[in-house]
């Protein structure tokens, strides 16, 4: 229990402002941005692809940020918010027809109110109790899709298949828009939206009051906060951001299957909150690159002791940078800073 | 009169237009798809190195070793093959990611004999709309025999509801009055395989008389094996894997229950389930197989298998002969090979298909003698035949004829 709440209990130690820490400086946003913008029209379909899934898997990653380095909740249920997002989005386009962009609110909306009925049980567990009861969400999830019952809607074990939608405008800056840059354009600007929201979610009153149960609850509660309402908020904020990005990753594999979203996804999106710095919103997208790309790179080291590479590397940046890329981005920003004084 | 100068210059101009012509002709007949030139041939592939399916990725080293032999034999037509084979961790949208990659990043001219259902699954959208050969997918599902639809994607192994209709054939024939009881694992194997089992038996599905399914996650499933036998049932069929048909097996014999007793194909290893069960346990059980054992005495001096056996001496020594995977793989290159060797020099895509699906006779090395595969534009389905065997003593016997599991005959 102890090594996991010290995660949560260490990382805001770090920063001494947590409003500002949780954000980058506009100007390194902006750079960003224009790299996010610029980079789909330089590169091959395939590429463009992966970097769909990054942002995807980034959104999933933030919203268990708002959860974890928000709230102080832990959560390794992540999957199965996910799984109803992709579920959600997959049975209204391809059972009733419904606009692919339409599907995203709903998915966002039906797991925004799962995540907070579940929050409700849940706010009687703490820490490590609280992991173990979305831990055995998540195990469920899969058996749970496969159910005779639904069958007819789910596709049962077979899984769905999504069509993919085509781009509505022909070409932009001289290029011509494929399938995959549509959709990551698509992807791009809901993932924009949703982070402006949440930056400012945790700049405002519920942000405050989130960050003061992460903190102390006793005292946050003294102060007049309802910690009940707010921690199931939380949860449903972070479900409903993660139901969006099921949502978005469905329409991009154009596939869901029960075997897609296990346990080992939920951990996935748990490393990579934690390689990318708790709390810390901007590495949601640094975790999301390092569980796509870096599970490759240890397998083109050696094929058949992949996981053991991978597991060495998740070791060398726990050890050498156990605030992930925060630490990272905060050492940047202490060198450029003496830097301009020189 | 020609000068002897003027007729030498005719004879060579000839001489030239006659090379040109023939030369000409030969370029004319090399045709070639991204993924293939005069000296590569490039084939992808995507297996579960990793994750919970991981044991089959011995399927993916075996076919390496095996092009390897090819290419240190001289290649297929003095092409050598470039065998990418990437890890999906038996999770679709990874495979997904990985069939992209092979497609449009390493340019493959194929993808050959990708691993699980729900990968394949994920994949085989994309691989038809990009007209990518998805060639003998590793997979016993049976929507793989679908020309019409996805023109682009071949089977290879028996699916899973054919096997089923041999037995329920056998049942038919030999036990018309048998009450059968069914246990089966509750995902698409085992729904395919008693989707398969009940048409089969058609008119006479009531004939079963018992169905349990248990889940992958249960430690132990002698529950439903009591329940099955409080039901009367005389015949006992098992839809299981490995561990869990052991399981079964072993709890037939304590509870004293002796039903006709069939084990699905995937279960039927001697070294995997028969042996943990006990021998004396399984005594009698039956099975149907279309690949040699290769820890069967029987086989030790079949020419094939000779063949097989001195490949994993010299090009694959970690490969272990009694663990069926290795058959499987070998099986599947072989045929990959010999459809390479037909399309000679138009390594097209659409000649890839075409001519995967003109096999006929073709007898890989490790499948049982007078299995063989046949494929038509309108039959998708490499393998379809098996033979019945039952377990005697410490290995299988073969009996009866080859039997198809086509429902039309």
């Amino acid at each position: 229990m102890s090594a996991v709440q010290e995660v949560v209990t260490e990382a805001p130690t770090l920063d001494a402002v947590p409003k500002k820490a949780m954000t980058l400086g506009n100007g390194t946003s902006l750079i960003i941005l224009a790299l996010l913008i610029i980079v789909p029209l330089l590169v091959k379909n395939f590429i463009i692809f992966q970097l769909t899934m990054l942002l995807i898997y980034a959104l999933a990653v933030l919203a268990l940020n708002i959860l974890t380095g928000g709230s102080g909740q832990f959560s390794l249920g992540q999957s199965a918010f996910y799984a109803v997002g992709a579920y959600t989005s997959a049975i209204l386009m391809e059972h009733a027809d419904i606009n692919y962009a339409l599907t995203l609110p709903i998915a966002g909306i039906i797991c925004f109110a799962f995540g907070f009925l579940f929050g409700l049980p849940a706010l009687r567990l703490s820490g490590v109790y609280l992991a173990l009861a979305t831990f055995a969400l998540a195990t469920a999830m899969p058996q749970l899709l496969k159910l005779g019952v639904f069958e007819h809607w789910t596709g049962g074990v077979q899984g769905l298949v999504v069509t993919k939608p085509d781009s509505p405008i022909a070409a932009l800056f001289g290029h011509k828009i494929s399938q995959d840059m549509w959709l990551y354009y698509f992807t791009l600007a809901i993932s924009i939206a949703i982070y402006i929201f949440s930056v400012n979610l945790l700049k405002s009153r519920s942000g405050r009051a989130f960050m003061a149960i992460r903190d102390n609850e006793i005292a946050a509660s003294a102060m007049g906060i309802d910690v009940a309402l707010y921690k199931t908020l939380a949860f449903g904020v972070s479900a409903g951001i993660t139901g969006v990005a099921g949502a978005l990753g469905a329409i991009a594999v154009q596939f869901v299957a029960p075997d897609s979203y296990t346990i080992t996804f939920a951990i996935q999106l748990f490393l990579g909150m934690v390689v990318g710095g708790v709390g810390w919103l901007p590495g949601s997208i640094v975790g999301a690159a390092f569980i796509i790309f870096v599970p490759n790179i240890a397998e083109g080291i050696s094929k058949g002791l992949s996981g053991a590479v991978f597991g060495v590397l998740l070791f060398l940046v726990i050890y050498l940078v156990p605030h992930g890329a925060r630490q990272v981005a905060m050492v940047a920003q202490n060198l450029i800073g003496k830097l301009k004084k020189n | 009169m020609l000068s002897r100068r003027e007729l030498r210059i005719a004879a060579f101009a000839t001489a030239v237009i006659a090379f040109a012509a023939t030369t000409g002709s030969a370029l004319a007949q090399k045709k070639y798809d991204t993924g293939a030139t005069d000296t590569e041939i490039k084939i992808g592939n995507i297996m579960p190195y990793s994750g919970p399916a991981s044991a089959y990725g011995v399927i993916g080293k075996t076919e390496e070793a095996y092009f390897n032999k090819i290419n240190a034999e001289g290649g297929i037509n003095g092409r050598k093959i470039t065998f990418i084979s990437y890890d999906d961790a038996y999770s679709p949208p990874k495979a997904v990611e990985q069939a992209r990659k092979l497609v449009e990043s390493d340019e493959v001219l194929l993808i050959f004999n990708s691993l699980g259902t729900p990968s394949n699954s994920a994949i085989e959208k994309y691989m038809n709309a990009k007209k990518v050969p998805q060639l003998f997918v590793a997979t016993g599902a049976t929507k793989w025999n679908d020309p019409k639809d996805f023109p682009w994607t071949m089977g290879w192994q028996p699916s899973y509801q054919s096997e089923a209709r041999i037995y329920a054939k056998y049942l038919i024939r030999q036990k018309p009055d048998a009450k059968i009881a069914v246990l089966y694992q509750n995902d698409d194997f085992g729904k395919d395989y008693l989707k398969g089992l009940k048409d089969g038996l058609g008119a006479k599905t009531s004939m079963i008389t018992a169905e349990e399914s248990y889940e992958t996650s249960e430690p132990a499933i002698d529950g439903h094996i009591v329940k099955l036998k409080a039901s009367g049932a005389d015949v006992f069929v098992s839809i299981t894997t490995p561990k869990f048909a052991a399981q079964a097996i072993k709890k037939l014999a304590e509870i004293e229950w002796k039903p006709l007793h069939i084990v699905a194909n995937v279960s039927a290893s001697v070294g995997g389930v028969m042996k943990p069960a006990g021998f004396e346990n399984a005594q009698g059980i039956l099975s149907a197989a279309y690949a040699k054992d290769g820890a069967d005495p029987q086989w030790d001096n079949d020419p094939g298998m000779k063949k097989f056996y001195a490949f994993l001496a010299k090009y694959f020594p970690e490969g272990n002969k009694l663990d069926g995977s290795v058959v499987y793989g070998y099986g599947a290159a072989q045929t990959m090979v010999r459809v390479l060797e037909m399309c000679g020099d138009d390594l097209t895509r659409e000649n890839i298909m075409k001519q995967a699906a003109s096999l006929k006779d073709f007898t890989p090395d490790t499948l049982l003698p007078g299995i063989k595969i046949n494929t038509s534009a309108t039959n998708f389905a490499p393998i379809e035949q098996l033979q019945m065997m039952r377990f005697k003593g410490e290995k299988w016997d073969l009996f009866g004829d080859i039997i198809s599991g086509d429902l039309s005959n």
